[in-house]
This record gives structure tokens, sequence and C-alpha cells, in this order.
């Protein structure tokens, strides 16, 4: 790992997040999303990424904050992960912005264990803390929203 | 080695393709031993392959087909003729190549093996040449240890250990090494093969590899050039990531929707010449868009090819002798569908070799050649691929599947008696019949039919089995086309717009709300619909999905439309809002995160760029419980509809036809039931016909051919293009060929015993029946078809093709 790396990052309720910027295909404007039914909640729908079917998920969901405002438009981060092109939807988009390795702290043991599988810490920034997202973490469907699911 | 990672992977492809026509080609040879060609193409396959693995220093393999190609040039210069144990110890070579490749595939490396038997065999195979022929063996034991002295050369320069001495040596042969690959690789010159067999065969290969190691090193990292001798086919064609035609296929979707929307702008506006440009777009993109397509085609030769040699072996253990025959082997298949039907096709190929065909004592005393054929057919017909295995075997004991299936409990003894020998012998393809017992006991086949079934339904195809005692079997494949492009009922429910695979269609009910009320009737809670004195399940697709945002269920509102479907052999209706079109979709695949929700099988964009979900029709069906899931009621589900045709009740079309009389026609023989609009017929030559689907639809109008034939003369009145708005028209299915009925009225399908209770009382018509409270006459489509007027040009083509 080098000691400096580039991150491109957003908010989320007001928080800054960032994730991996070789990992982020682009950032596109939102458009409308097909929903699918009987998906988990934090599938948004599927989205038309010029001619490729694009599963959208709630970073907000995703990250157990509170519902996005309605009169929010998000922003959809088009990342490759693991499991595929995903698209996360985000409230506001950041600036590319490189760390260096040795601002970073690991997530606190506060944090629920579920979370710091998909937040692996935060680099202390100058006025702000970015939230480190495992890109592949955050496009996974965990069993807790497939329950989630289930139980709706 | 990371830097040869290309070169080696390329190879491999070649190679592996290579191999698989030498298999083809050798078994082709043995048949016909001097056809000179056909032994120079193996020659220059085996060379190839040595060559490049002198190159990429893969000795153990340059030392097998070393002494392949050795013998090879015997057979070539004619001083050896092919027989059984050469070409038996050749396919041994194409296997050990087969394996070393699999191994540095997998490894890197050849792996530790001992190949020695193998040399030492095909070296002494050579050496019976010698022996018949005149030259001395030694030559041979030089080969081969030519071939061990290729290998050291190869180790000494790889470690680059030269004297400066031998350099400057070594530099020429470079030079000279890389002249002869210039004028070997693109396109092997026939002078170079014809100009080898003149020389010791011992010294030259030692020269070629040695050299085309130095020039590995002479190249030092500019991999690449040199690297990839070809066959002359190279010149037109090239290789492609299979990613990369994905990509083109998804930009060309893209550009669909564009250009939709492009026209949507260029019809309101006033300028012609965005008009005129638009257009253009238009058909540019439709052709790019067809030649995209085309790409992900592959003839269905490329699996067909591995089967001579696997009917080979198979029938060398078992004793027979047998011929394989292919016709349309370049017949095209969505790559994704080539692989899905290799295994059952390869699975049906062996059945027939192993059960089918008998024993050559066996069938000289049934009076057949000794020799068994089997015959491998594949056409295009109606958008799908036909595709036909048959074998000359002895065909299926029918008593014993019916006496096997009533033992194992699948039919009653009663059912088996009324069973048409068809449905006898297509009882195989039941899950419950698929044991290996039943093959040993029964004169064979059926062993995993039913894998082979569920293979091919899962990629929307059929299968069906045909068999005569005595005169062999054949099992007949419909696959479509493409896998990426499927027909589907587009349906709205809860304001979203889903895609049913037309596959799965059966009809469409539409109910008012009086019709509904009255209609759908429930049992214990679950609603069902009488469709002609059978009850249907349904099943409301808004709470399947959860989507309902108004308690709908039950059809308070407006009209219901139900669309009936067919899944695992059961019927059921889905409730939907709206029904909307017929339409050609894309399929695109769903993201792993939805992979495990079964009601979906993927999904598509539509015209105006918006996402709509594909139905999975089964998943469906299981999820909302109208199907106990898994296949293990099939049986019974399979009986009793076999049952059903058993009991003498038919499923018939009824119609108005001339003078008014009711007529009827069985449901199995017809396609659809199709208006057609009257402005859509044509004439051609002394008939009419329509353009439907593609294809030409000759049309044959009842009225016409029953009753006024012999007052008509074909002059103009005969065809007189029809006035009337729409056309009622049976389309059939005969041997292959589609044909239009067309009748004055359709009235209705019913579901009836038929028994000729009065006989004809005209030409056309088989018999007379009462049907619906109404006499009606049965029309004799088959003699109806030889005499009509449409006929004979379709018979013509048939004779033709």
């Amino acid at each position: 790992m080098t000691s400096a790396r580039q991150f491109c990052t957003f908010y989320l309720d007001h928080l800054l997040f960032g994730v991996e910027s070789l990992k982020v295909q682009e950032v596109v404007t939102y458009r409308e999303l097909r929903p699918v039914p009987l998906a988990p909640p934090v599938v948004s729908g599927l989205m038309n990424l010029r001619g490729q079917v694009v599963v959208a998920l709630e970073l907000r969901r995703q990250l157990e904050l509170p519902e996005r405002p309605v009169d929010m438009t998000p922003i959809c981060l088009v990342v490759r992960a693991a499991s595929g092109t995903v698209c996360l939807l985000a409230d506001e988009v950041g600036n590319v912005v490189e760390v260096d390795e040795q601002t970073f702290e690991a997530s606190p043991e506060t944090l629920s264990p579920r979370l710091r599988t998909v937040i692996l810490g935060v680099h202390k920034l100058e006025h702000k803390l970015m939230h480190v997202l495992d890109t592949d973490q955050a496009c996974e469907i965990r069993a807790v929203s497939q329950a989630q699911s289930n139980g709706a | 080695m990371d830097d040869c990672d290309d070169i080696v992977k390329e190879f491999l492809v070649e190679s592996y393709e290579n191999l698989d026509r030498l298999d083809r080609e050798l078994i082709t040879l043995e048949k016909s031993p001097n056809d000179r060609e056909i032994l120079g193409s193996i020659f220059r396959t085996i060379h190839t392959i040595k060559g490049t693995s002198g190159f990429l220093a893969f000795d153990q393999l340059g030392a097998v087909t070393h002494v392949g190609e050795s013998l090879l040039g015997r057979l070539r210069d004619g001083q050896l003729t092919l027989n059984p144990a050469i070409t038996t110890g050749l396919l041994a070579m194409v296997d050990a190549v087969r394996q070393m490749l699999a191994s540095i595939e997998a490894t890197g490396v050849e792996g530790e093996r001992d190949d020695r038997t193998l040399i030492s065999r095909l070296t002494s195979l050579q050496t019976a040449a010698d022996a018949v022929g005149k030259s001395g063996a030694t030559g041979k034991r030089k080969a081969a240890a030519a071939a061990a002295g290729a290998a050291q050369a190869i180790r000494s320069s790889r470690t680059g250990s030269a004297t400066s001495g031998s350099a400057k040596m070594r530099e020429a042969m470079v030079v000279d090494a890389v002249e002869k690959l210039k004028t070997a690789s693109p396109a092997p010159p026939p002078e170079v093969v014809a100009e080898r067999p003149a020389e010791s065969p011992a010294e030259r290969p030692v020269e070629r590899t040695t050299a085309k190691a130095q020039t590995n090193e002479a190249a030092d990292g500019q991999h690449g050039q040199p690297a990839a001798p070809g066959q002359s086919a190279s010149d037109s064609t090239i290789r492609l990531d299979v990613a990369l035609l994905d990509q083109l296929m998804n930009l060309v979707g893209e550009l669909v929707l564009a250009r939709n929307q492009i026209l949507q702008f260029a019809n309101r506006s006033e300028e012609s010449g965005l008009l005129a440009t638009s257009q253009r777009l238009n058909l540019i993109t439709t052709e790019l868009q067809e030649g995209v397509m085309k790409t992900r085609m592959q003839p269905i030769g490329n699996i067909w090819s591995k089967f001579p040699r696997t009917v080979r072996d198979l029938a060398l253990a078992c004793g027979k002798q047998v011929r394989v025959e292919m016709e349309g082997a370049e017949t095209e298949l969505d790559k994704t569908l080539i692989e899905a039907i290799k295994d059952p096709l390869t699975h049906l190929v062996r059945n027939s070799v192993d059960h089918g065909i008998e024993r050559p004592e066996v069938r000289q005393v049934a009076g057949k050649n000794p020799e068994g054929r089997l015959f491998l057919r594949a056409f295009h017909e109606g958008g799908q691929v036909n595709i036909e295995i048959s074998d000359d075997g002895a065909g299926l004991n029918q008593d014993a599947i019916r006496n096997k299936a009533v033992q194992k409990g699948l039919i009653s003894a009663d059912q088996a008696g009324r069973m048409s020998d068809r449905e006898i012998v297509n009882l195989v393809f039941l899950p419950g019949f698929s044991t290996a017992e039943v093959v040993t006991n029964v004169s064979g086949r059926g062993v995993g039919m039913d894998v082979v079934k569920t293979h091919i339904e899962k990629i929307g195809g059929t299968v069906d089995l045909q068999s005569k005692p005595g005169q062999g079997v054949m099992v007949r494949m419909k696959i479509p086309l493409t896998l990426a492009i499927i027909p589907a009922l587009i349906v709205t429910s809860a304001g979203e717009r889903y895609a049913v695979p037309q596959v799965n269609l059966l009809e469409l009910v539409g109910l008012d709300r009086e019709q509904a009320r009255k209609g759908i009737e429930f049992i214990h809670g679950s609603p069902v619909y009488r469709l002609r004195g059978r009850l249907l399940p349904l099943i409301y697709l808004e709470n399947s999905l959860q989507t309902a945002t108004t308690a709908a269920a039950g059809g308070g509102l407006g009209r219901t439309n139900i669309v009936v479907l067919e899944a695992d052999g059961r019927h059921f209706g889905l409730v939907v809002d709206e029904i909307n079109d017929t339409e050609e979709i894309v399929v695109k695949p769903l993201s792993k995160h939805l992979k495990n929700i079964s009601v979906y099988a993927g999904a598509t964009i539509m015209g105006d760029g918006k996402v709509a979900l594909i139905l999975d029709v089964l998943g469906l069906a299981q999820r909302s419980k109208v199907l106990a899931e898994g296949r293990e009621r099939m049986p019974s589900e399979e009986v009793q509809s076999t049952a059903e045709g058993g009991n003498g009740k038919h499923k018939l079309v009824l119609f108005t036809g001339p003078g008014g009389a009711q007529m009827a026609v069985p449901l199995q023989l017809l396609a659809r039931l199709e208006n057609i609009p009257g402005g859509h017929v044509e004439r051609s030559g002394n008939q009419w016909v329509a353009q439907y689907r593609g294809q030409i639809l000759p049309l044959i109008r009842v009225s016409h051919a029953l009753e006024e034939r012999r007052q008509l003369s074909r002059g103009e009145d005969a065809l007189r293009l029809p006035t009337t708005a729409t056309l009622q028209v049976l389309v059939l299915e005969h041997e292959h060929k589609s044909c239009g009925l067309v009748v004055n009225h359709i009235l209705d399908i019913v579901e009836s015993a038929l028994e000729p209770q009065s006989p004809a009382t005209r030409a056309g018509v088989l018999y007379s029946s009462v049907v619906a409270e109404r006499v009606t006459e049965l029309l004799d489509v088959s003699a109806l078809l030889r005499g009509g007027e449409a006929y004979e040009p379709v018979e013509a083509a048939a004779a033709n093709a």
C-alpha cells in the first residue's frame, strides 16, 4: 500500500465519505430508477447506464443513516466492485482528495460490527473526518438487510 | 514467464482449435487413407504445435509432437499406409498433447509426465513401415535421439551458456530461422512442406527448434511478431475477446435507444434535412445491430466436430461400427446456446452409439448394413434452430417401456393401454425413468434423458423423440436462435412494465367487470377462473410482487386481464392491469444482488430507455405456490395430460365453414390462430400468400378448397384479393412448412370426444360428429394440403431442400 492514496469523496447526511478513486467508474446525474419489487430495501432500483442494466443501492440505508429528504436529488456514483458494476446513491459529490496514510485511523470499537465491515476507518482531514468505505463491502447486500426485507 | 503469458495463451487457444480439427481429420483420414490434402493439413497442424512448443521451450510437448510429425511424414510420403493401429497411435498422441496443454494452462508447465511409452510406440509404428518400405530403420532412432538433442540445445541456449564462438553461428541460425518463420508462418507454402521429406528427417527439426529457441532469446521481450504461426485462415479472421463483443452489443443497444429518440424529434421537426439524416441513421443502426448480433453466432459444427472422435472411441469399445453423417453443420446459434446444448447433444450421441445401434452381427441378421449410421442434422425453421440426432439402430422397445413405466408407478396399466406409441416412447423423458437398471433391462436409452430435457427446456427449447422398432430413433430439439433477444409480451402491473417470455405464453383472456364478477371464483380463498370448463388457478401479479396499492384483488375495478401461462407443464393465469404489446426484447442479466429473487429472469431496456423486468414464469408460479417447488410432481402431471389424450378427448378449433356449417380442426395440428389484415395478402403465382414472421405463408381458403374448387376457374376470380378488412387464419405446421387456412369465422376452442357419427359428404372432410351441440364436420387437413391451391409450390420447395 502506498502512503498517499486518492479518494473520491461524497456526502451522506452531512458526513464526508470516500471511496478509492480507482474503483470509481464515473459519477452520473440521478435518473429515473426502475424499482424492483421483492428486493431488499437497500436496492433502490435498476438504472439504464448506456444500455447496461445496473443495480442502484441506497447508501444511506446501507450505512444505517436517516432517510434522504424527499426534495433532495441524489447523485449516482458508479463503482466497479467484486459483485460487478454497481451504482451507489449519495447526497452530493465532493472533491477528489489525496490523503496520507498517516492520517488514517481505524473505526472505533463503538461502531456496530456490521458497519465496521463497511467503514474501514477515517482519515483526519484538516476540517473534517473522511469515512473510508470498503467498496466491495458497500456493494454487498448483507444477510441483515436481507432479513429486514423478509420481515417487511 | 509473465512476459510470455499472452503468447502462451494464444498458443493454447490456437492449439486447442487445431486439435479439435485434428481429431476430425484423423477420423476422415481413416476412411480415405490416401487423401493427400487432409494428410497435409494434419501434418501442418502437428508441425505448428511442435514448432511453437520449441519456441516456448515446452520440451516434452516438442518431443511427443516430433515423433508424431515424423510418423505423419512417412504417411504423407506414401512409405506407410494408414491402418487402425497408426490412427490409434496418432489419436493417443493428440490426447497426450491435449493433456500437456491443459497442464500448461493450469500450471504454466507441462507437468511431470512420462511419454516414453508413447514415443517408442509412435517410433515403432514408423519402423514397422520401414520394414515394409526401403529406407533404414536407423533414421528413426536418430529422430528420437535428435529430439532429445533439440531439447538439450534449447535448454543450453536458454541458460545463455553459449560461447562466443558458437554465438556467431547461432546468429546466423536466427536469421535463417526468422527467414523461415516468415515464409512458413502466415500460410505455410506447399514447397516448404514438400521439401522436408527429401532431407534427413532427423536433422532438420533440430536445427529448426534450436533456431526458434534462439529467436526467442534474440527477440528478448519483443515477443509477438514471429510468435503466432497461423493457418491461412488467419488472413481473413481475427480472434476477439467475447467481452468486447458483449460491450459492442451493449453500445449498439444504447445506440438504438438514442436513434429512437432522434427519430421522434425529427418527426416533429420541419427540417427535411434532419428528417433525411435521421432516416439514414435509422437504417444504419438497424444494420449495425444485425451485424453485431451476428458476431455472437457460431456454427453448430463447432461442437459437432468432436463427435466423430467420440463415436469412434465408443464404437471401438462396444465392438460396433458406426458412421457419422452431418448435415447443416454451418447452422448458426448464439454462443451461449452453443455452450448450453453441448452436453445434452453429447449425451444423445453417446446414447445412440451405446444403446441404439446394434452390433454388426445383429445388424446383418436383421438385413441391415453392418455399419450403423448416426445422422446429425441442423436447420433453421421459423426463427428456431432444429437439431435432429437419428440412428438406424433397433429403436426403443415400447412394450418394455410401457411395462417399466407401469411397474414404476409412473402410469397406471389402464393409461398405458390407451397411450399411443409416440406417447410411450416419450415417457423416457420422465425423471423417474432415468435409472441405470432401466437401460440394461430395456433395450436401452433413458439414462439421463430427463436431464437432457431439463437442459433444453431451460434455454427455452423443446425435445421430442420418435422411434420406429427396428429402424431407429430420432430425437429432435428445437432451440431458440438466441437468448440475447427473445419475443416477449409486455404487461403492466402497479404502474410498472414487465416482460413475459413468449415461450410460456398460451393465450390472453380479457374479462369485463361483469364477466370477471361471475367468472372468477374462489376455492377457499384462492381465485380460479373457469377457462373452457377447466379451473385455471389465478395469480395476481401485484400481490405476488407485493406491489398492490389498492385492494384490487377480486377484480372489482374495470377490466380483468388474464395472461394464461404454462410452466413446467401446468397452466395458470396471471392477472395484470394492462396488456401492452408483444416486442422483441434484449435480455440483460440481473446483477448478483438480485439473482436470488426467483421471479425475475432478467431485465431489459424498453424503447423509451426505461428498464423493465423480465418475469421468470416458473419462479413466479413456484413463489405463488401454483406449482409445488421442484419437479417431483411432474410425473403425475404428465400422466394426467397424456391420459386426457388417451380417453378420446381432443381439443378442437371450431369455425364457420362454407355455407355457415360448423367445422373443426384438431388444435394439435395448429401452430397459431392469426388475424391477417386483408391488405397484407399478396398474390404469388396462382395463390394467395401473406408475409408472416419473416416468411411467406401460403394461404388456402377453406371455402374454395372445399366446394367451389370445381366451378372456379384458375383465373382472375380465384385470385381476386380479399375485400374484407381482416382474415382469420389457422396457421398449420405441416412437415416443417407453415401454411395458413383462411376460414370465415373462428368460433371457439373446445375439448370434445371425437367419434365419427356420420360419414363425410364431401371431399376434404373426414367425417361428421356432434360437437358443442352442433353437427360439425372434421376437416381433412392433409387432403386439403395435398389438393390445396397453395400447396404444390411448398411441396416443390421442400423437395428441393
